[in-house]
C-alpha cells in the first residue's frame, strides 16, 4: 500500500513532445513507471519513447486507459492543460510547470474543487511510491520502499530529507511535493489525511516554508486527527520580510507567514521540529521513538 | 514587480477607477508648474518611492515628510526641493533610506471619510478577495490584529468580478450613506476587473475616500504584479523602475537566477528554493549570517553559475561562500566542472566550501580534488556549515 499512486498507476504525460516532458517521460519509464501515452494537440500519432501521442487528453483516455497525467506544459498554458485533464475525469493531476500566473490558478481551483478529481502542484517535483512509480522529476535512486510519508512545498529540500531518511535506514512509503506556488491543488492536510489512513504508512515528515498559512492548519490537523508520529521542517527561518524567496508562495506579508508562527503551531500541535535542515531525518526517528515508548508506557 | 503610485493611478483611471488629477514633477519647477496646471487651491506634493508609509516618513537630516500638502505653486516648488534627490527613510525602508527622484502632485479633495480596501489572492479562499476597513489611513496590519472585526472580506471569482450585492455588503458593513452606494459599486466593481485584467498581486488603496459631494476616490495607489504573468502585459512590464531595485536582484534575475541581498557575511549558491532558505537556516544555525538567498535553479549551466559568483562576489561584506547542491536533474559533475571554470574566470578572493550530493556525486567530488584549485570540500551539511562559519572568521575548521 502507499498513497496516490503505485504499480498500477497508468500515467500520461501532457506535453510529452517538449523537451523536458520527452525527458522526464523517459525517466518515469526507466524508473518502472506505467507510462501510457502523451498528450500534445496538433501531435496526434506521433511517438516519443515508443509511447502513443495524441491530440487530447480524452482520446487518450479512451485509448490507454490512464488514471493519472504529468503535466510539463509551458506556464502561460498550462491551467488549460489542468482543466482539460479534470474534464476528461483523470483521477490525478499532477502539475510540475512552474511559473502559471496566479490568476490563472485561482480559475482553475474551483473546477478542480468542484470535480472528482486530485490535483498536486503546480510548480512542484511530484510524487513518488518507492520501488513502484515515479511521477516528477525527482531523482528515483535516493528513495528506498518504506514506511515515512513524506511532503514538502520544496523539491530539492525534499531529495535532502528522504536522502537523510535512507542513510538511517528509513524507506518511504510516498513522498509528495505539494509545489511551491500561492495556489496549489493539494495541502499539507489532504496529504495528511490520506498517509494517516494508507496502512503502509506509519510515520510522517513534512517540509514547510514561510508564506501562508498552510503549515498552521496542518499542525491543528495533526493534533486533532492524525495518531501517527509527525516530524517537520520549516525553510527560512532566516528570510526577511517582504522578499520573495525564490518560490512564489514563499513570501511573509503583512507580519503572517512568519517561520517563527508555524514552527510554535507545529510544536503546540506535539510535532517534533527539526533544528536544522541536517536534522531532518533525526528528527523523523526522534518522533518514532518517543510514540513508541509512550504506547510501551 | 512593484510600481510608483503615480503609475498605478494612471492605470486605475484607465480602468475606470475614479483617481484625481495629478503630475509627476521631477525638478521643483515642474512641481511648481503642476500645481498651476491642475488648479485648485491645495495640492498634496507626493515623494514617488516604492515603499510605503511615505506620509510619516522623514528625509535624512531635515524635517521634510514623504508627503505634504501645498497652498501655492512655492509651496509646491519648495516641498519638491525638500524631497527631490534627498533620501527618504519610512518604516519600510529600513533606515538606510532610499533616494527620491520624482514627485507626485495631486490636486485636493473634500474628505467626508477615509476608509481602507485591497485585493489580493487569498490562499486559503483559493480566489482573490476584497478586503475593506472602516479604518482607512491607518497600518492595517495593526488594524487586523488589534481589531479583527473591523475587516471585512468578500471572495470574488476572477471572471465574474464582484457581484452587486456583494458591494451593498461592503457599503453598509462600511458604513456608507445609502446615496453613495452606487458610487461605491461602481467602485469596487472597476477596482476588482483592473486587478484581475492586470493580473495583479496586491492592489491596495489606503485612504479610500468618501468625498464630501457623496463619491469613492482612489487617495493612495499601491500595486503589485504576478511576475509570472507580465509575458502577456508588456505594457506593466514596461514601467519597472530598476532605480528602486537592489542592482544585484536585477542583474540575477537577467541570468534566470533567483537572488536576495541580506546583510551578513556568507555568500551561498544553492540548487532549489527550498534548499537555498534552508541553506541560509543552516548557516545561521552554526553561527553565521547569510549574505544572500540564491537560488540557480534545476539546468544551471557554467555561464549562470559563473554569473551567481560574480554577483555574490560584488557583495563586499561576503567573506566566504557555501555552495550547496543536491543534485537531481542537475548532476554533480556538471556543477563540480561548472564551480572550476568560474572559479578560474572570477577568481576567487575568498573561502569556498563545496558540499555536493545526489546524482554522480563520487565522480564530482573526484573532479573538485583533481582540480588543483582551493576549494573546501565538505561532507554533509553539518560539516559544511561548519567549515564555512569558521573561513568566514579566518578560522580553520
Amino acid at each position: 500500500m502507499s498513497i496516490l499512486v503505485n504499480r498500477d498507476t497508468r500515467v500520461i504525460c501532457q506535453g510529452i513532445t517538449g523537451k523536458v516532458g520527452e525527458f522526464h517521460t523517459r525517466g518515469c519509464l526507466d524508473y518502472g513507471t506505467r507510462m501510457v501515452g502523451g498528450v500534445t494537440p496538433g501531435k496526434g500519432g506521433e511517438k516519443v519513447a515508443d509511447l502513443p501521442v495524441f491530440d487530447t487528453v480524452a482520446e487518450a483516455v479512451a485509448a490507454t486507459g490512464a488514471n493519472a497525467t504529468m503535466i510539463f506544459v509551458p506556464p502561460a498554458f498550462a491551467a488549460d492543460a489542468i482543466l482539460e485533464a479534470v474534464g476528461a475525469e483523470i483521477p490525478l493531476v499532477i502539475a510540475i510547470t512552474e511559473g502559471i500566473p496566479v490568476i490563472d490558478m485561482a480559475r482553475v481551483m474551483p473546477v478542480v474543487r468542484a470535480s472528482k478529481s486530485r490535483l498536486i502542484g503546480p510548480n512542484c517535483p511530484g510524487v513518488i511510491t518507492p520501488g513502484q512509480c515515479k511521477i516528477g522529476i525527482m531523482p528515483g535512486y535516493i528513495h528506498t520502499p518504506g514506511h515515512v510519508g513524506v511532503m514538502s512545498r520544496s523539491g530539492t529540500l525534499t531529495y535532502e530529507a528522504v536522502w537523510q531518511l535512507t542513510q538511517l535506514g528509513h524507506g518511504q512509503s510516498t513522498c509528495v511535493g505539494l509545489g511551491g506556488d500561492p495556489l496549489v491543488g493539494s495541502s499539507f492536510i489532504d496529504i495528511l489525511a490520506l498517509f494517516e489512513a494508507d496502512p503502509d504508512t506509519h510515520s510522517i515528515l513534512m517540509m514547510g516554508e514561510i508564506g501562508g498559512s498552510a503549515e498552521e492548519e496542518a499542525a491543528e490537523f495533526v493534533k486533532h486527527h492524525v495518531t501517527k508520529p509527525v516530524a517537520a521542517f520549516i525553510a527560512g527561518q532566516t528570510a526577511p520580510p517582504g522578499k520573495r524567496m525564490g518560490h512564489a508562495g514563499a513570501i511573509i506579508s503583512g507580519g503572517k507567514g512568519t517561520a517563527e508562527a508555524k514552527l510554535a503551531a507545529l510544536k503546540d500541535a506535539g510535532i517534533e521540529v527539526a533544528a536544522s535542515p541536517a536534522d531532518m531525518g533525526a528528527a523523523m526517528v526522534r518522533a518514532i521513538e518517543h510514540k513508541h515508548k509512550n504506547k510501551k508506557k | 514587480m512593484k510600481i510608483h503610485e503615480y503609475q498605478a493611478k494612471e492605470l486605475l483611471r484607465a480602468a475606470g477607477v475614479p483617481v484625481l488629477a495629478g503630475k509627476v514633477a521631477r525638478t521643483p519647477d515642474e512641481a511648481a508648474a503642476a500645481f498651476t496646471a491642475l488648479g485648485t487651491p491645495i495640492c498634496a506634493v507626493k515623494a514617488q518611492i516604492h515603499a510605503g508609509g511615505r506620509g510619516k516618513g522623514m528625509v535624512k537630516g531635515s524635517t521634510q515628510r514623504g508627503v505634504e500638502l501645498a497652498k501655492s505653486a512655492d509651496d509646491a516648488a519648495r516641498i519638491a526641493k525638500g524631497l527631490l534627490d534627498q533620501t527618504l527613510v519610512t518604516i519600510q525602508t529600513g533606515p538606510e533610506g532610499q533616494v527620491v527622484h520624482q514627485v507626485f502632485v495631486e490636486s485636493g479633495c473634500a474628505i467626508e471619510r477615509e476608509l481602507y480596501c485591497a485585493i489580493l489572492v487569498d490562499r486559503h479562499a483559493g480566489s482573490p478577495v476584497l478586503i475593506a476597513s472602516t479604518a482607512g489611513g491607518m497600518d492595517i496590519e495593526e488594524v487586523a490584529h488589534k481589531t479583527p472585526e473591523l475587516i471585512i472580506t468578500e471572495p470574488f471569482d476572477p471572471d465574474r468580478g464582484l457581484s452587486a450585492w456583494q458591494t451593498r455588503v461592503l457599503s453598509a458593513r462600511l458604513g456608507l450613506p445609502a446615496a453613495s452606494w452606487r458610487a461605491a459599486e461602481q467602485f469596487f466593481k472597476a477596482l476588482t476587473k483592473a486587478f484581475v485584467n492586470l493580473d495583479a498581486s496586491l492592489l491596495e488603496i489606503n485612504p479610500l475616500v468618501l468625498t464630501k459631494d457623496g463619491t469613492m476616490v482612489a487617495l493612495d495607489a499601491k500595486m503589485t504584479f504576478d511576475d509570472n504573468a507580465l509575458f502577456r502585459h508588456k505594457d506593466v512590464a514596461a514601467l519597472r523602475d530598476e532605480s528602486e531595485e537592489e542592482p544585484a536582484e536585477t542583474r540575477a534575475a537577467a541570468a534566470g537566477l533567483s537572488y536576495v541581498k541580506l546583510n551578513g557575511t556568507i555568500g551561498c549558491l544553492v540548487n532549489g528554493a527550498g534548499l537555498a532558505m534552508s541553506t541560509m537556516d543552516l548557516v545561521k544555525y552554526h553561527g553565521g549570517e547569510p549574505a544572500n538567498f540564491l537560488d540557480v535553479g534545476g539546468g544551471a549551466d557554467v555561464k549562470q553559475v559563473t554569473e551567481a559568483f560574480r554577483i555574490i562576489l560584488s557583495d563586499k561584506n561576503v567573506k566566504a561562500i557555501l555552495v550547496n547542491i543536491f543534485g537531481g536533474i542537475m548532476r554533480c559533475t556538471t556543477i563540480a566542472t561548472a564551480l572550476i571554470e568560474a572559479s578560474k574566470t572570477v577568481g576567487f578572493t575568498v573561502p569556498l566550501v563545496v558540499r555536493l550530493e545526489g546524482t554522480e556525486v563520487e565522480e564530482g567530488k573526484k573532479i573538485l580534488a583533481n582540480s588543483g584549485t582551493t576549494i573546501i570540500t565538505a561532507d554533509g551539511l553539518t560539516d559544511a556549515a561548519k567549515k564555512v562559519v569558521a573561513a568566514s572568521k579566518g578560522l580553520k575548521a
